[in-house]
């Protein structure tokens, strides 16, 4: 029974638009994160003190910190966004597309 | 004394397993404490809450789905956090709390290290594995492969995994409760091996599921109560708290930047790799993915459980900050009250030292009490995990190829968790005085080269043929298990021989290429005809796994 709906969920051209439009954000925001990810560890193995800079002038508290809370923040806010997405127009062009080919 | 703890946490920072395997540097020095009233106490009502759970667990599981995924009938944010619970263990908490009390930032680094594995599993893994998956992770590999093939293996590096990070979390749990309850070693690694056993063989998914639960916001509460005391000594002012960390640490200035965590990249990028692809290889973890309805469910639950991830480990962090003038300047919590000694209970102690120095003796049995729970959750899950590779996987699709029923399915993965709790006990016991620590590495390295490469090929690349699934996962299996053996890790400190004849301990920067690249060539020189109709059958795979037509829905009740 599968196969011949699938035939169909295949040949609908939403298909291709849905599945290029939610693999081209993915992979945006993969690419995002490994990048901001890499730079980090970079600036940890060549360049460590940078990372030592106090906050306020004179102070004790470094730059670090906030950066790697900042990190964890934006990383978990961009699953945010995917889900937002993926949740919403995603998953609405995804039904649609299954309810033609049951049809 | 001091210098030797300082060393011994960078070597473990430098072997990269602290954060899991926590418990094991503490082997050799669980010196028994006294009896611990506060929490026996919490720690009883803990054990009969979730017992009482399995009790009503078990009347609702019916069917085969019941028992492996909860009938699909988890919400996302339930699941969120018993993904969340999986991820922090008792070591994360004590292991990490004690790497920023010793190293400041690198604590913190080893944090991110840890947790950015999580978005690359929301964007690239999350709605595949729901829409393809049903009990196992076995399923999404073999859907278009050879069933009994392609489970063999992939039910060998499950149990590997399992296996591993059972004997690692037992001597753990072990030497643990003897240092926080005051309990005999061999009596709390068999009250471990029962509980887990009860759990998983009465409640299945859904009483495993909802002990994690539990469990994550007993371990998330507590960390923040701790944490906040702990912050209002300065004031809530991340300054004040930097500047007295600087002035009452030995380390001064060097806490406030990275240190040794880089001095050598390539065990660092092998430890980050293993971290972020063997969370993705996991196969207590994947299973998680089967217990909610539909992809919907399956990406808030990884939104919830990143959340949950990064605000724990940050919570960490401050406590291990904290920990350094609150516990550090503190005599009384050093062996003969000499602030240069040793913490009493050894390097993993800054956690709980720190919940006694703001709470008392209440906070200290509260948080004691979260730990052992902590470690129940988890052996429960995989124990869970490990069942099902040998029911779901090697006694229905491989011995009995189909045929078999639910009943009969279920039956023998309830005896085979009655078998692993046994194994896990004796070989608990066993490893008593041995470093485990490479254990969690293995477990971890394994994940990363014999499940994921195949895992993440056989969703994304058409051309992944039964032979390229068997080569590339025998060939990350066996380059895992060789290079940690080979390592200093095992051949020096566990044999006793005197040099290592592989110079890196962490395997994934080499085992994974390996496995990538067996399961490639294995794939494109296969030209039988069976390779063909795999290839044409990805077809079919890669619509439903991009719309989910087809999925294992919620069980009909």
């Amino acid at each position: 029974m599968s196969t011949a709906v699938y035939e169909r969920i295949r040949k609908n051209p939403k298909f291709d638009e849905l599945v290029r439009k939610r693999s081209r954000f993915a992979w945006t925001l993969t690419a995002i994160v490994l990048g901001i990810y890499f730079i980090f560890i970079m600036v940890v193995a060549f360049n460590p003190m940078l990372l030592a800079t106090p906050i306020w002038e004179g102070g004790k508290a470094s730059i670090a910190w906030p950066i790697g809370a900042g990190m964890i923040l934006l990383f978990w806010l961009m699953t945010g966004l995917y889900i937002r997405r993926a949740n919403g127009e995603f998953d609405d062009i995804n039904s649609e597309i299954i309810k033609g080919a049951v049809e | 004394m001091n210098r030797v703890i300082l060393k011994y946490a960078l070597g473990a920072l430098a072997m990269g397993w602290l954060g899991l395997a926590a418990a094991a540097p503490a082997v050799g020095e669980a010196q028994k404490q006294p009896l611990n009233v506060h929490a026996i106490v919490m720690f009883f009502i803990f054990v009969l809450a979730t017992l009482g759970i399995t009790y009503w667990a078990a009347k609702r599981t019916k069917s085969a789905s019941d028992y492996y995924a909860a009938g699909g009938g988890i919400t996302g944010t339930q699941n969120g956090l018993a993904i969340a619970g999986d991820y922090m263990s008792a070591a994360t908490l004590l292991g990490l709390t004690s790497m920023t009390y010793f190293q400041g930032f690198d604590g913190y680094i080893y944090c991110i290290c840890f947790y950015v594995g999580w978005p690359f599993i929301m964007f690239i893994m999350a709605e595949r594995l729901r829409n393809l998956g049903k009990f196992t992770f076995a399923d999404i590999t073999s859907y278009r492969l050879d069933q009994r093939q392609v489970r063999t293996v992939a039910a060998i590096g499950s149990l590997t995994v399992v296996v591993f990070y059972l004997i690692a979390q037992m001597v753990g749990a072990g030497q643990l409760i003897k240092l926080l309850f005051g309990m005999e070693y061999w009596m709390a690694v068999v009250i471990v091996g029962v509980l887990m056993v009860i759990y998983v063989t009465f409640g299945g998914m859904i009483a495993t599921t909802w002990v994690q639960i539990i469990k994550a916001c007993l371990l998330l509460g507590g960390g923040t109560l701790v944490m906040l005391l702990a912050f209002s000594r300065f004031g809530f002012s991340l300054e004040e708290l930097a500047s007295q960390a600087v002035a009452n640490s030995k380390k001064g200035m060097a806490l406030m930047a990275p240190g040794a965590f880089l001095s050598d990249p390539v065990t660092a990028v092998s430890l980050s790799l293993g971290l972020m692809f063997g969370t993705a290889g996991l196969p207590h973890i994947l299973m998680r993915f089967f217990t909610v309805p539909n992809a919907k469910e399956a990406r808030k639950s990884v939104f919830i459980a990143t959340l949950c991830v990064g605000f724990f480990f940050t919570v960490v962090a401050l406590m291990g900050l904290s920990a350094i003038t609150i516990v550090g300047t503190n005599p009384q919590y050093f062996e003969g009250g000499d602030l240069a000694g040793k913490l009493i209970g050894g390097g993993n102690m800054p956690a709980m030292h720190l919940a006694h120095a703001v709470g008392g003796n209440l906070m200290l049995g509260f948080l004691s009490a979260v730990a052992f729970a902590t470690i129940l959750a988890v052996v429960a899950g995989l124990a869970l995990a490990g069942a099902s590779a040998i029911s779901h996987d090697l006694y229905a699709n491989v011995i009995r190829q189909g045929q078999a029923t639910e009943t009969e399915e279920v039956r023998v993965s309830k005896v085979s968790s009655l078998f692993l709790g046994v194994l896990a006990v004796l070989l608990g016991i066993a490893f008593e005085k041995q470093n485990v620590a490479f254990m969690v590495g293995l477990a971890f390295g394994v994940a990363a080269s014999c499940n994921f490469p195949v895992l993440i090929l056989s969703m994304y690349w058409k051309g992944l043929t039964t032979r390229g699934a068997i080569w590339g996962s025998i060939a990350g299996l066996v380059s895992a298990v060789l290079i940690v053996v080979l390592s200093k890790a095992v051949w020096v400190t566990v044999l006793g021989n005197e040099k290592p004849i592989f110079p890196y301990e962490q395997p994934a920067i080499f085992s994974m290429p390996i496995a990538f690249l067996m399961a490639w060539l294995g794939s494109v020189t296969d030209t039988s005809a069976r390779a063909a109709r795999e290839k044409e059958a990805y077809e079919d795979q890669y619509v439903r796994a991009q719309t989910g037509f087809g999925a294992a829905g919620a069980a009909a009740h």
